[in-house]
């Protein structure tokens, strides 16, 4: 095949392992087409039964945050621990919690 | 009877058996990693299934026999696939083509024999089945692809078409020991399948606008055991191990 990249463009691959699970990325294949993509993930990575369900999307559709911007997107949150429940003490006259 | 549900199951057998080492041979050799694994998995496919028939052919064996001894040790006339999966991997699309015009017979064939009085014959199509429905479902969509692709992939899948297509009679034959079958309701009657798998073709040629060949096709002598010129090679390759040493463990 030489030194050029034909293998089609890349698609990420998620899998449910049972019904009402999260879907899981699982990896990425090559493909040209949607059914090329969804075969291809199935024969990369269903074939000892780890799912009953999957997806697949074009890498390029997936709006990722870059590293470097990471700081600005995450960082903030560092000293904001009010935002987890456990930061609340709980009033003992509450039940149920 | 027996004798002919053993010739059918080694029909059945050998033809997976034969096309699983064509599409094995490609491991490593796919047009890429994917396409590779594929192809390969199919091939997979392909053994179990025909370890499945040739299990039970040697069951119904008066001899003292076993499968590998079915796939390993017999002689070029008493192999009974059909001729078109012997067909070299010429190119992709002969791969494509052989696979494609095989899985539409396949998908009839065991749809059919689901049915079978034979609760065997019945249990290993309804197990097959699921595995073939994705392997026409893979071959159609290539067929598609490369026909409806650039025009050297056109003219490449038509090529193949053109080749392939005189080994697609075979497919329909009914010899006595069929016929029989056939008519306890054990398997179905082979050439009533032709005018579906006809359909089915079709369908898929229209849409990769492949031309259907104007020649007669072959009827050829599978069913006794006439093979091509390229059956010797293949079992010279995997025969050549098990009567070297014939006590080989894997």
């Amino acid at each position: 095949m030489g030194n050029t990249d034909n293998q089609g463009p890349l698609w990420e691959v998620f899998i449910q392992t049972k019904p009402g699970a999260p879907y899981k990325h699982a990896g990425a294949v090559h493909a040209y087409d949607k059914e090329m993509a969804i075969e291809n993930a199935r024969d990369t990575y269903t074939r000892r039964h780890e799912g009953t369900a999957m997806w697949v999307v074009k890498s390029e559709d997936i709006v990722a945050v870059q590293p470097e911007d990471a700081d600005a997107f995450f960082d903030p949150s560092d000293d904001k621990i009010y935002r987890h429940p456990t930061f609340y003490e709980i009033p003992d006259g509450v039940k149920h919690i | 009877m027996k004798k002919d549900l053993y010739n059918f199951a080694i029909r059945m057998g050998d033809t997976s058996w034969i096309l699983s080492h064509r599409l094995c041979e490609l491991c490593s050799y796919g047009p890429f990693l994917e396409e590779d694994l594929a192809m390969t998995n199919i091939g997979l496919d392909h053994i179990g299934q025909s370890e499945e028939w040739l299990k039970y052919a040697a069951e119904l064996s008066d001899e003292n026999i076993d499968a590998d001894f079915l796939a390993y040790r017999r002689k070029e006339k008493e192999y009974r696939n059909v001729q078109l999966v012997e067909f070299p991997n010429e190119d992709f699309a002969y791969v494509v083509v052989r696979q494609f015009f095989m899985d539409v017979y396949n998908y009839l064939l065991y749809s059919k024999l689901t049915n079978s009085k034979d609760t065997t014959f019945a249990a290993i199509a309804q197990k097959s089945l699921k595995e073939v429905r994705y392997h026409l479902r893979h071959s159609s969509n290539w067929m598609v692809r490369l026909g409806d692709g650039t025009s050297e992939s056109h003219e490449r899948l038509q090529n193949a078409v053109n080749d392939l297509w005189f080994y697609t009679g075979d497919l329909f034959v009914m010899p006595e020991s069929e016929q029989n079958l056939a008519k306890d309701g054990i398997i179905p009657d082979l050439a009533g399948l032709e005018s579906d798998w006809n359909k089915m073709v079709m369908e898929v040629f229209n849409e990769a606008g492949m031309q259907k060949p104007e020649y007669e096709v072959l009827a050829s002598g599978s069913f006794d055991g006439q093979h091509t010129e390229y059956m010797g090679f293949m079992l010279c390759e995997f025969q050549y191990l098990p009567n070297m040493l014939q006590d080989a463990k894997w």
